[in-house]
């Protein structure tokens, strides 16, 4: 079952991956945490449904998105 | 004696840099250097090395740093509106202390101007021309044989120092047609052992970083810091002149280049009137040669500065002197060239006689 | 379980300074897996412009220049024509390549240089806060066209792909986008496609990327 593993001190929560953008949308933005830079990072709400097709991945500019299979 | 050749001014700087193992040429063409891309395109061909006529000159310019950068020595020409456009390029390969050689085959400007001779671009070669606090090693040779020898030498001193040089020559010295010895055993590219910047892929190594800027705080300020201190290196130990007649001389010419040429003229004419007149040339007119133009003021209170300008190298003499002593000033701007009689009446003139 | 997706060699660890959402990172990232893919990030010199990207040479993991604006294409050329082994992209956005850089690109393109380009185009001046592009849309809003681009006073935009397809010179040209996954993979597939150009010798490859600018 592939793992989608966010780096939330990398992430920036632009919010790319979580706009229509995973086929399984799993993905959000945290409500409610902050990471050290004041970003709320992505978080993933539903790991059984991920496919690892690694489109959140790709659309990822720093990238803060590891992806295990 | 095969060993001598008649030939272009123009054409001496070119074997002159093939001599010194440069096989990168970038350039465009403009009066009255158009000689030295021809024949470079014909010389590069000849021996495998890179010839590109750019579409401007800072397009030249900005190959010339990617060539250097690379690690190769690599030079352009061109002529004062072409170096006026190379500006930004030659500040940021000072920025990022690469070596480069630029030979300017100066004319009459400010403007299109014209393409006679002229001395006009002084400032800009010695105060650096493009933003910055930086300087430019510049020679200023004043034969086909110094043509034919510099660009060697400004090689190495830019390599040692890790900063662009210039060659001033002039419209007069690229056309003119004299006599060149082959007094430099030519240098194989491949014998130039390969900087420590040197892009060239990060193979077995750390990468490398050639850039000219540091926003991090404090950073860029001791940069220039560091940069500062290479140029008083440079000001202290690669000073260079030819002095004569200037031991027991009541007046001394201060001229580089063609002035130099039709001042060495005028020196023999007084001379041979009985007036005591001496030659300063400055060959490195950044570094100025300060020291020996300061050891020869003690003795000497009149100087007479000659230039094809309205007066720019004046300034440096006047700041080598401490401002202390008598300057005249003879010059021919716009593409003017003076004459030896002219010279000599001007000789007369100050030191009142024969 | 093992890696299948990640930070690529061919990326520094450096965090990158571009603005949350910014295409700059994407295209970082399929250059960072290409240059370890194609085995070639041991013998590639990147060429930075000046823009957003200026700090490029901190984020590729290889040998990297940062020059004037615009000249990217012309140091380019001279690294490549000094050591032709050494694979050289150009990584340039629109203010860089179409606006200053015009004349070098025509010209590189021109002489079918054997170097990659990479075009960021994102109709917009990002660095400096959000003026207007040679390539920003009619009506498109800026800070220098703040009732939206006006034809009959600033011109229309440059299509770069289009003006170098114009030339004889250059071997590959291509016009990608990375708004969605899908775009994203056409042009992992084109910059693949260019760089393996330059690998085989065959000439001049731009890929101009539509990319997105969240700030401006």
């Amino acid at each position: 079952m592939p793992q989608v593993k966010i780096l939330e001190e990398v992430c920036k929560g632009c919010g790319l991956c979580c706009d229509d953008v995973c086929p399984v949308n799993i993905l959000i933005l945290s409500p409610d945490r902050i990471n050290s830079n004041g970003y709320h990072p992505a978080e993933v709400t539903d790991m059984s449904k991920c496919t690892g097709c690694g489109y959140c991945f790709k659309i990822c500019p720093e990238p803060a998105i590891e992806i295990y299979k | 004696m095969a060993n001598k050749k008649l030939m272009y001014g123009n054409h001496a700087i070119v074997e002159g840099v093939l001599s010194a193992g440069c096989r990168f040429f970038a350039g465009y063409p403009i009066t009255p250097q158009n000689e030295i891309p021809e024949y470079m395109s014909i010389r590069m061909n000849e021996i495998g090395g890179t010839f590109v006529q750019t579409e401007s000159e800072i397009a030249a310019i900005n190959m010339l740093f990617g060539a250097a950068a690379a690690g190769k020595r690599a030079m352009t020409s061109s002529s004062s509106p072409g170096i006026s456009l190379m500006q930004e390029g030659i500040s940021y390969i000072a920025g990022a202390d690469i070596p480069v050689l630029v030979v300017n085959v100066i004319r009459g400007g400010p403007g299109l101007g014209n393409i006679a001779p002229a001395q006009s671009d002084y400032y800009q070669a010695t105060r650096g021309g493009g933003h910055g606090d930086y300087f430019t090693i510049t020679l200023a040779p004043n034969s086909a044989q110094e043509l034919y020898e510099f660009p060697k030498l400004a090689f190495e001193l830019a390599e040692k120092y890790r900063n662009p040089a210039l060659i001033l020559a002039d419209g007069l010295l690229g056309q003119m047609m004299e006599a060149v010895e082959y007094t430099i055993a030519p240098v194989d590219p491949n014998d130039l052992p390969e900087p420590p910047y040197a892009l060239s892929g990060c193979k077995g190594r750390e990468r490398r970083v050639v850039r000219s800027y540091d926003l991090k705080p404090g950073r860029l300020e001791a940069w220039n810091f560091e940069r500062q201190k290479k140029y008083a290196q440079i000001t202290k130990q690669e000073q260079r002149s030819e002095s004569t007649d200037c031991a027991n001389a009541d007046l001394i010419i201060v001229a580089y280049g063609t002035c130099a040429r039709v001042c060495s003229a005028a020196v023999r004419m007084a001379r041979e009137k009985g007036l005591r007149v001496g030659l300063f040339r400055p060959i490195t007119l950044w570094p100025f040669p300060k020291d020996m133009l300061a050891e020869l003021s003690a003795k000497t209170d009149d100087f007479l500065v000659v230039e094809m300008n309205l007066g720019q190298m004046i300034d440096d003499v006047r700041l080598a002197t401490d401002c202390r002593k008598k300057i005249h000033f003879h010059g021919r701007p716009g593409g003017g060239v003076p004459t030896p009689p002219e010279i000599f009446e001007k000789i007369k003139q100050i030191l009142g006689g024969a | 379980m093992k890696q299948i997706f990640g930070r690529p060699e061919g990326l520094t660890e450096v965090h990158q300074r571009y603005c949350p959402g910014c295409g700059h990172g994407i295209v970082h990232r399929i250059i960072g897996e290409l240059l370890v893919k194609l085995e070639i990030r041991e013998r590639t010199i990147g060429i930075a412009p000046v823009g957003c990207s200026v700090f490029a040479d901190e984020y590729f993991n290889c040998d990297m220049i940062q020059p004037p604006h615009g000249r990217g294409p012309a140091v380019s050329t001279g690294i490549k024509r000094s050591r032709p082994d050494c694979i050289v992209f150009s990584y340039q956005g629109d203010g860089d390549l179409a606006a200053i850089g015009t004349a070098e690109i025509v010209h590189a393109a021109a002489r079918n240089e054997n170097i990659t380009v990479i075009f960021i185009n994102n109709a917009i001046f990002g660095m400096t806060g959000g003026q207007l592009a040679p390539t920003t849309l009619p009506g498109m809003k800026s800070t220098t066209s703040v009732q939206g681009r006006d034809v009959k006073k600033q011109g229309y935009p440059i299509k770069v792909c289009e003006l170098l397809a114009g030339l004889d010179g250059p071997y590959y040209l291509e016009r990608t986008a990375v708004n969605t996954p899908k775009n994203i993979i056409k042009t992992e597939k084109a910059l693949r496609t260019a760089f393996k150009n330059q690998i085989e010798d065959k000439g001049f490859s731009l890929v101009e990327i539509l990319s997105m600018c969240p700030t401006n």
